[in-house]
């Protein structure tokens, strides 16, 4: 078992890289420990654990801001912004039944991963939200990147490069992040037995109507039928979903004219508040795909393509999929027997279209043998790689996580 | 303003490099008479002015890549240039430097519906992507001021705003891909039509780089559906915290506006004796409000903001009726720089941002330092975000005048991050506030910066003088300090 040291404040944190730095011994940096089966295996001697880094710092509703440490667990931060009717609109998601991890997920860990839910598509992700933060870099420094206000553009916008660069770059010690006002009602659109071609076609022209949605999403009828909400699991058919939000009357009158406009496609349903943040919940969180060992690949492509990246991907793996932010997120389970988990089917499908696969769940040998994250041409390669010696020059942090080989970017 | 000192021995190759570049570039692309250089001697900051070295106009990305890798080779600096519109001397060329206009990379090249998405050369302005789309009912989001010239290359390297960031974003929350030329002349694509990125998010630190990691040669943005209603609201208060108060009143009530400017009570009468908007003469500060979004939506939430400003002490309240009393609303607003313009031979304009709540401090301070330095000021604000212009009334011809708008100026800026807020909200450091950067990041933050900058162009060629107010050596950067420690590799070359 790896050496544990958990610093209850920055100081703590930067004296634990700076030692790290001389003696040689790289760290694994972790949150509430949720996702650390996500990425490659971490070739770390002892673990940076957050967790004492905990609580929010300064709530400023009216300002629309936040900011918190970074093992702030993301329950508690939710719940305060919940008291004064407000939501982090990227809607991060809760992947520990996907991972099977157990524990407390943080704000850190969110935002290093740069998760966001079903409402990507409308809202932006993690990095849209993240306005600025203190940061402990692999130099045992102390960092202030951007700002506490909205909106700012002085400097390089290094937030972007932190959020999603997975423990890689620098530890996070104080995150800002922008709040936003919760909707008041909640409805979505189910519409029942589209084949994906057809479902693409239904969620564009939703998109494309003046109805403002805020998720859209296609499941197959397989994976329609493993929902814990009743009018999905029941349907026997595949399920398209669209959701609306906002004030009442406006809730209303969007739903009228959406299920007009969906209801040209074929049967229409309504889910109303409970049943749709679950159905939602579900989406983002790949409930569908949870509890088993089963590779599970997250790629997000350009919505109108989806359709014909999964058919090629399916005629040659028999695998399941379903797909969010209006059809452009597609999730696919490979058998297990399959040898490189789909990666080199799944990522030539993508090639034409442009995109990213992301081997999201798979047992640690696999995740040892197959490239995790989106390999990039040489050029951006090694531009990454200059900027993570930028960064943390000697590999302190997180050594491997994003490239298995070192010398490429970690 | 000091720039960085010119290099006289690449001013002395002049010839040669004039000659090299037109064998890259041929036809009119490379400039190199003394009047057609005086063109570009300046950009929207026209304070500053300095004509370039050379201009050259390339064409084809191919071009570009040829001409970064030959100023590479040869140690010239390369400038970047859009339309030139930038209000901070993003583009202020240099005496020993090459400026890269991207004028003629000017076609959009695909609308793709299915995918919701525009893809532009960079020399496309901001308004004609909107242009191009909006007869099918889509529209491109961020709306700088300027929209009608500047372009969306220079929005990406500036991350441009606009009245409606608040509830749609910057240039980079509407951002999809890019193609880039490094400064070693190589050509690469980040992002696509696909959203986020599957490793370190290089869009998102090219946008805003202001100039400084590469040259921007294709966008892709994303487009959305326009709103079928849209109404404003024009709202009176006798005090200007009162205006604040029922801004925070209505972000309180889980409204997020398209679109809230506030005008303080000098900007109100310049641009009213101006555009004759119907603005009231009786008010401190006057709001516009306006709503967006379904027309059941809209029209009830314009309900609930009439209600809020009553309920904040407003003096007068007007919603619009029809799409004309809208666009009357915003005439005025739209029209505060020219307006002021006509009120004083010039002005100055800044762009500070501040958490809202202490706008009533922040407003006293400035009319303070107002008398103070002798200078009138009006005010507009981004009122939503937190953005404020305050435009400082100065006139050129008067000797010393202009450095005390400077000055006042920074003052302002200083104080915006005494607040808690920082320099810019929308218009980018360039040279205009490059001196203030110490004021929010110290030395260690911006060295971290800068190390960014090294991995792009470590030769620090690309837009120097610009962002940062001193440029480090990447060799010196490269090395790692420990504080009571020791390095882990003091022999390890860097970079």
């Amino acid at each position: 078992m790896a050496e544990t040291i958990d610093p209850v404040d920055e100081k703590g944190v930067q004296d634990a890289v700076a030692a790290a730095l001389s003696g040689a011994e790289p760290l694994e940096i972790v949150g509430g420990g949720t996702k650390r089966a996500l990425g490659h295996p971490v070739a770390a001697s002892r673990t940076l654990s957050l967790r004492a880094l905990s609580g929010i710092v300064s709530y400023e509703p009216e300002e629309l801001v936040v900011t918190a440490k970074p093992g702030t667990p993301l329950a508690e931060l939710e719940a305060a912004l919940a008291e004064r009717n407000q939501c982090l609109a990227f809607e991060p998601p809760d992947w520990r039944g996907l991972l099977g991890s157990a524990g407390e997920q943080t704000i850190g860990g969110v935002v290093a991963a740069n998760l966001s839910g079903p409402r990507r598509l409308r809202a932006g992700a993690a990095r849209d939200h993240f306005l600025g933060a203190r940061i402990v870099t692999g130099r045992a420094e102390t960092v202030k990147i951007g700002g506490k206000v909205v909106k700012n553009v002085t400097g390089y916008d290094l937030c972007k490069l932190v959020a999603g660069s997975y423990g890689t770059l620098a530890v996070l010690t104080e995150i800002t992040l922008k709040t936003l006002p919760a909707a008041e009602k909640t409805r979505t659109i189910l519409l029942f037995g589209q084949d994906h071609a057809g479902a693409q076609a239904a969620l564009t022209e939703a998109l494309h109507s003046p109805t403002d949605v805020s998720a859209a999403a296609y499941l197959p009828d397989d994976v329609a039928r493993r929902s814990g909400v009743g009018y999905v699991a029941d349907a026997k058919a595949s399920v398209t979903a669209v959701r609306i939000e906002g004030p009442g009357p406006s809730v209303e009158a969007r739903c009228a004219a959406l299920r007009e406009l969906l209801g040209k496609h074929g049967a229409v349903e309504e889910l109303h508040f409970h049943n749709s943040r679950k159905f939602w919940d579900e989406i983002g969180d790949v409930s569908a795909f949870a509890g088993e060992d089963d590779p599970v690949w997250r790629v997000s492509v350009p919505p109108a393509s989806a359709p014909g990246i999964v058919d090629a991907v399916r005629t040659e793996i028999d695998c399941e999929f379903f797909a969010d932010w209006g059809g452009g997120l597609v999730w696919l389970r490979v058998p297990g027997d399959v040898e490189d988990a789909g990666a080199s089917v799944v990522r030539s499908a993508i090639r034409e279209a442009g995109g990213h696969a992301t081997l999201v769940q798979a047992t640690e040998a696999m995740r040892r043998r197959v490239a995790v994250f989106q390999p990039q041409p040489k050029a951006l390669a090694a531009l990454s790689a200059r900027i993570k010696d930028g960064y943390d020059p000697a590999h302190v942090l997180n050594p491997g996580r994003m490239t298995a080989r070192a010398g490429e970017g970690d | 303003m000091l720039m960085p000192e010119p290099d006289s021995a690449v001013i002395g190759r002049r010839e040669d490099i004039v000659a090299a570049l037109r064998r890259i570039v041929p036809g009119d692309g490379v400039i190199a008479e003394e009047t057609a250089l005086r063109a570009y001697e300046c950009d929207g900051l026209t304070a500053y002015r300095q004509p370039p070295l050379i201009v050259v106009l390339p064409e084809t990305v191919e071009q570009v890549a040829a001409v970064l890798r030959y100023c590479r080779e040869h140690g010239v600096k390369v400038v970047p240039r859009g339309a030139g519109t930038s209000l901070s001397g993003g583009a202020l060329p240099l005496a020993d430097g090459v400026t890269l206009g991207l004028g003629k990379f000017n076609r959009i090249l695909e609308i793709d519906y299915p995918n919701r998405c525009v893809v532009a050369q960079p020399g496309v302005t901001n308004l004609a992507l909107t242009q191009a789309v909006e007869g099918d009912g889509f529209y491109y989001a961020p709306d700088p001021s300027s929209q009608i010239a500047c372009t969306i290359g220079g929005n990406v390297a500036e991350n441009s705003g606009g009245v409606h960031c608040l509830k749609y974003g910057l240039t980079t929350n509407n951002l999809l891909g890019l193609q880039m030329v490094t400064m070693d002349g190589e050509i690469v694509r980040l992002g696509g039509k696909h959203l986020d990125s599957g490793g370190y998010d290089l869009m998102g630190i090219v946008t805003g780089s202001e100039g400084l990691l590469g040259v921007i040669t294709e966008v892709t943005v994303r487009i959305l559906t326009k709103p079928p209603s849209l109404r404003a609201l024009l709202i009176g208060f006798g005090a200007s915290d009162r205006a604040g108060a029922c801004v925070s009143a209505i972000i309180a009530a889980g409204i997020v506006p398209g679109g809230m400017e506030m005008m303080d009570r000098a900007a109100i009468h310049a641009v009213e004796d101006f555009v004759h908007a119907g603005y009231p003469l009786d008010v401190e500060a006057l709001l516009i409000v306006e709503l967006d979004g379904p027309e059941a939506e809209v029209d009830y939430l314009v309900g609930r903001v009439d209600e809020i400003a009553r309920d904040n002490g407003a003096v007068s309240v007007r919603a619009s009726e029809s799409e004309e009393q809208r666009l009357l609303f915003w005439a005025g607003r739209k029209a505060a720089f020219p307006a002021v313009g006509r009120i004083s031979p010039d002005y100055y304009c800044m762009d500070g941002t501040i958490p809202r709540r202490r706008l009533p401090e922040v407003l006293t301070r400035i009319s303070e330092a107002s008398q103070r330095y002798g200078l009138g000021v009006a005010n507009v604000f981004h009122a939503g975000d937190g953005n404020l212009h305050p435009l400082i009334l100065y006139d050129a011809n008067r000797p010393g005048e202009l450095e005390k708008a400077e000055q006042f100026g920074a003052e302002i800026l200083t104080l915006c991050v005494e607040m808690g807020g920082v320099l810019t909200g929308e218009h980018g450091v360039g040279v205009e506030k490059r001196d203030l950067m110490g004021t929010m990041f110290n030395e260690t933050d911006l060295k971290q910066q800068q190390r960014l900058k090294c991995a792009f162009d470590p030769a620090l060629l690309l837009n120097p003088g610009k962002v940062f107010p001193v440029l480090h050596r990447c060799a010196e950067l490269g090395r790692v300090h420990i504080h009571g420690g020791a390095t882990r590799f003091p022999d390890l070359p860097r970079f």
